[in-house]
C-alpha cells in the first residue's frame, strides 16, 4: 500500500506545479487549490482507516531496504496528524477564494501553499530524520514566501525575524543529525531506537537529545524560544496566518513528541524535567503576553505560545494518560486555532481594523459570526463541554495522577486567563458599540464573500463541537496512538519488514 | 586530522555568534552563513575521516573489498549546502527588499510590526552599522 504514503504527499506538489502554470489564468488557480485540497483530504481518510485496521504502515522509497533507504512510515499519530493537516488545508483554501487578492495569486500564493502542505505532511510521514531535515526546509521556505509575498513594510519587518531565528533553528537541527549519525552511524528513526541505547557514552546522546530539543524548540516556540511569532503571525493576510497558526508550530511539536517518545528515551529523568519546566513558563509566558496585547491577531499569536505549552506538558509527564492528552490536545487545538484565526480575518473585514479599541458591534451586525467566534473562543479557554476542556482535563488529570500539583495549578490558571483574553475580544470586538457613527461603521460582506469566509469557519467549529459532544471515539483514538508512541516495537517491526 | 576540524568548527561557530550578537541585520545573516557551513563540516567530521579510499566497488563485486570512506555523510552534506544555498539566497533577497522599504538595517529600529506602547523612540544608529559592514 505504498501509494498510500506517498499521496498526502505528492498531490499538494502536483497541484502546487498546475497551480502555478494557471496563475494568470484568472480563477483557475484558487479553485483548482480548493480541488487538490479536497483530494488530499480523501486521500488522508483513507491513509488513517488503512493504519487504523491495518496497524503500522512502512514504505521504502526506491526499493532500498531500512536502514539504507529511505523510509515513509505511518503510525496513528502520523496518521490524525496527516488528516488534520488536510482538514485545516481545505478550510483555509476555501477561505482564500475571498481573502487573497490578485496581486498575491499573480505572485503565486497557492502554488506556495500547496508547497507548504506538502511539506508539512511530509515532515509527518517520514522515518528518517534526514529526510525529516528535508521536509523541514520545504515547509520553511513555503513558509517564508507566503509571509513575506506581497511585501508590505510590515510583513518584510515581520519577516526579517521570522526567517532568521527559523534559519538558526534548522542550521541547530542539521548539526545534531551530524553529532547523532557520528554516534550512531544510522539516521533511520526506527532502526535508532535501539541503535541510541547501545552508544557507550550516554552522555554525548544526552548532549544530541538537548541541542533536538532546541532546534525543534525554536520550531515550536517554547519559552525561551519563542520571540520570532509574536514577531511575525500578524502581519500576513488571514488566510496565510490561520494555516501558519494552526500548523508550522504544530510541526515542531509533532517532532518533539516523535523524537522524544521513539528515540532518546535513555535519560527522561533528564530531558523530560527539562521539558516540564520549560511547558509551565511556555503556558504563563504566552498567556500574560497575550493579555498585554490589544490586537485581535497579536492576542491570538501569543496564546499559540501558551497552548504549545500544554501539549509539551504532556509529553514531560511521559505518562500514557499525559500522551493520550497531548496527540488530543493537538488535534483539538489545531481545528481551534486555526478558526479563530480565521473568525479574526472576518472581523477585520467588517469593523476595518484589528485594534480592540477601534472595532465593535460584531455582534448586532451578525449573530451567527458571534457564535462561531464563541465556540473555539471558549473550546480555547477549556470551557466544558468544548473540545478544549477534555483536552484539558485529560492533561491535568495526568499532572495529579503523578502528584505534580504546581503543573497542574499553572495549567488552570493559564486557562482561567485564556478566558480573560477571550471575554476581552468578546467584549470589545462583539459586544461593545462600534465607536464610529454609533453602531453603524460595521460593513456587510457581499453575499459570495460572506460564503466563503464563513463556510470554513462553520466547518471548523463544527468539528470543535463534534469533539467536545462525543469525545469518547476520541479518546479511544488517543490512547490507541498514544500506545503507539509509549511502545514503538511496533513501528520499529513495520519499519524493518517493509518492502 | 578532526582535532583540527573540530578547532576549526569551534573557530567557524564562535565568529559566527560574534557575528549574530550584531544589530545589524546582513552581518547577522554572514553570521548564519558561517554558522551552517560549521554544521556542515560537523556532519563531515562526525562521519569519521578516511583518506584516499574513494568508495568504489569493483566489477562483479557486491561490497568494496576493502575498508573505503563513508559516502553518506557527504551526500548529506550535499544536500544541506545546496537547501542552505537557496535558503541565504532567499534571505540575502529578503534584507535588500526590507532595507529599501524600511530604510534600515538596524533590528532594534524594526519596529513596524511590534511598534512600542511605552513612546520611546530607538535611535537609529543604523548608519554607523553599514558604515561598519561595507
Amino acid at each position: 500500500m505504498s501509494w498510500l504514503l506517498v499521496a498526502p504527499i505528492m498531490l499538494p506538489i502536483s497541484f502546487a506545479i498546475l497551480v502555478f502554470l494557471v496563475r494568470e489564468k484568472g480563477g483557475w488557480g484558487r479553485w483548482l487549490s480548493v480541488v487538490g485540497c479536497v483530494l488530499h483530504l480523501a486521500v488522508s481518510v483513507a491513509l488513517l482507516v488503512e493504519v487504523w485496521n491495518q496497524g503500522v504502515i512502512a514504505s521504502q522509497m526506491g526499493g532500498w531496504p531500512a536502514p539504507f533507504g529511505i523510509t515513509l512510515v505511518a503510525d496513528l499519530f502520523s496518521a490524525v496528524m496527516v488528516l488534520i493537516a488536510a482538514i485545516t488545508g481545505l478550510a483555509v483554501s476555501v477561505y482564500a477564494l475571498a481573502d487573497i487578492d490578485r496581486r498575491r495569486e499573480l505572485l503565486g500564493y497557492h502554488a506556495l501553499f500547496q508547497c507548504l502542505l506538502a511539506g508539512v505532511c511530509g515532515a509527518f510521514l517520514t522515518g528518517d530524520l534526514f529526510n525529516l531535515y528535508v521536509w523541514f526546509e520545504v515547509m520553511v521556505i513555503a513558509s517564508f514566501g507566503l509571509l513575506v509575498l506581497g511585501g508590505d513594510k510590515e510583513q518584510l519587518d515581520g519577516g526579517v525575524k521570522y526567517v532568521t531565528l527559523n534559519l538558526i533553528s534548522t542550521v541547530l537541527f542539521l548539526a545534531a543529525i551530524g553529532m547523532l549519525y557520528g554516534v550512531t552511524g544510522t539516521l533511520n528513526m526506527a532502526d535508532l531506537h535501539t541503535a541510541v541505547g547501545e552508544v557507550e557514552n550516554q552522555g554525548v546522546v544526552v548532549m544530541i537529545a538537548v541541542l533536538f530539543m532546541i532546534a525543534f524548540g525554536i520550531k515550536s516556540a517554547v519559552f525561551p524560544l519563542f520571540f520570532w511569532l509574536p514577531a511575525a503571525y500578524h502581519t500576513p493576510p488571514v488566510a496565510v496566518s490561520a494555516v501558519f497558526a494552526g500548523l508550522l508550530t504544530k510541526v515542531g511539536v509533532y517532532a518533539l513528541i516523535r523524537v522524544f517518545t521513539l528515540i532518546f528515551t535513555q535519560d527522561v529523568d533528564y530531558t523530560h524535567s527539562i521539558l516540564l519546566v520549560v511547558a509551565a513558563f511556555t503556558m504563563l509566558t504566552g498567556v500574560l503576553g497575550a493579555a498585554a496585547q490589544t490586537e485581535f491577531r497579536k492576542i491570538l499569536s501569543f496564546h499559540i505560545i501558551s497552548q504549545i505549552g500544554y501539549m509539551v506538558l504532556g509529553l514531560a509527564l511521559y505518562t500514557p494518560l499525559a500522551l493520550i492528552g497531548a496527540v488530543f490536545y493537538l488535534v483539538h487545538h489545531i481545528v481551534v486555532k486555526a478558526n479563530l484565526f480565521l473568525v479574526s480575518g472576518v472581523a477585520r473585514r467588517m469593523t476595518g481594523t484589528e485594534s480592540l479599541a477601534g472595532s465593535g458591534g460584531l455582534y448586532a451586525a451578525s449573530p451567527l459570526l458571534a457564535v462561531l467566534f464563541f465556540i473555539p473562543a471558549f473550546s480555547l479557554a477549556g470551557f466544558p463541554p468544548l473540545s478544549g476542556f477534555w483536552a484539558k482535563y485529560l492533561l491535568v488529570k495526568a499532572s495529579l495522577d503523578i502528584g505534580d500539583y504546581v503543573i497542574a495549578a499553572i495549567a488552570l490558571i493559564t486557562g482561567i486567563l485564556t478566558v480573560f483574553s477571550m471575554t476581552k475580544i468578546w467584549a470589545a470586538v462583539f459586544w461593545k458599540p462600534h465607536p464610529e457613527t454609533n453602531g453603524s461603521g460595521v460593513v456587510r460582506l457581499p453575499r459570495q464573500e460572506w460564503l466563503s469566509l464563513v463556510l470554513p469557519i462553520g466547518f471548523l467549529a463544527s468539528l470543535t463541537l463534534i469533539i467536545g459532544f462525543f469525545p469518547e471515539p476520541f479518546y479511544v483514538f488517543a490512547e490507541r496512538a498514544a500506545g503507539q508512541l509509549l511502545d514503538p516495537s511496533a513501528y520499529v517491526a513495520a519499519v524493518a519488514g517493509a518492502d | 586530522m578532526e582535532v583540527a576540524l573540530a578547532l576549526i568548527v569551534g573557530l567557524l561557530v564562535a565568529c559566527s555568534i560574534y557575528l549574530m550578537l550584531s544589530r545589524n541585520v546582513l552581518r547577522f545573516i554572514f553570521g548564519l552563513v558561517l554558522l551552517s557551513n560549521s554544521a556542515n563540516l560537523t556532519i563531515f567530521t562526525a562521519g569519521r575521516l578516511t583518506r584516499a579510499e574513494p568508495p568504489l566497488i569493483p566489477t562483479g563485486m557486491p561490497a568494496p573489498p576493502e575498508l573505503v570512506a563513508n559516502a553518506l555523510p557527504q551526500a548529506l552534506i550535499l544536500t544541506a549546502i545546496v537547501i542552505g544555498f537557496g535558503l541565504f539566497a532567499f534571505s540575502l533577497s529578503l534584507v535588500f527588499r526590507t532595507y529599501r522599504e524600511l530604510g534600515t538595517l538596524n533590528s532594534d529600529a524594526m519596529r513596524l510590526a511590534e511598534p512600542r506602547t511605552d513612546g520611546k523612540d530607538v535611535v537609529d544608529d543604523s548608519k554607523t552599522q553599514r558604515g561598519e559592514a561595507s
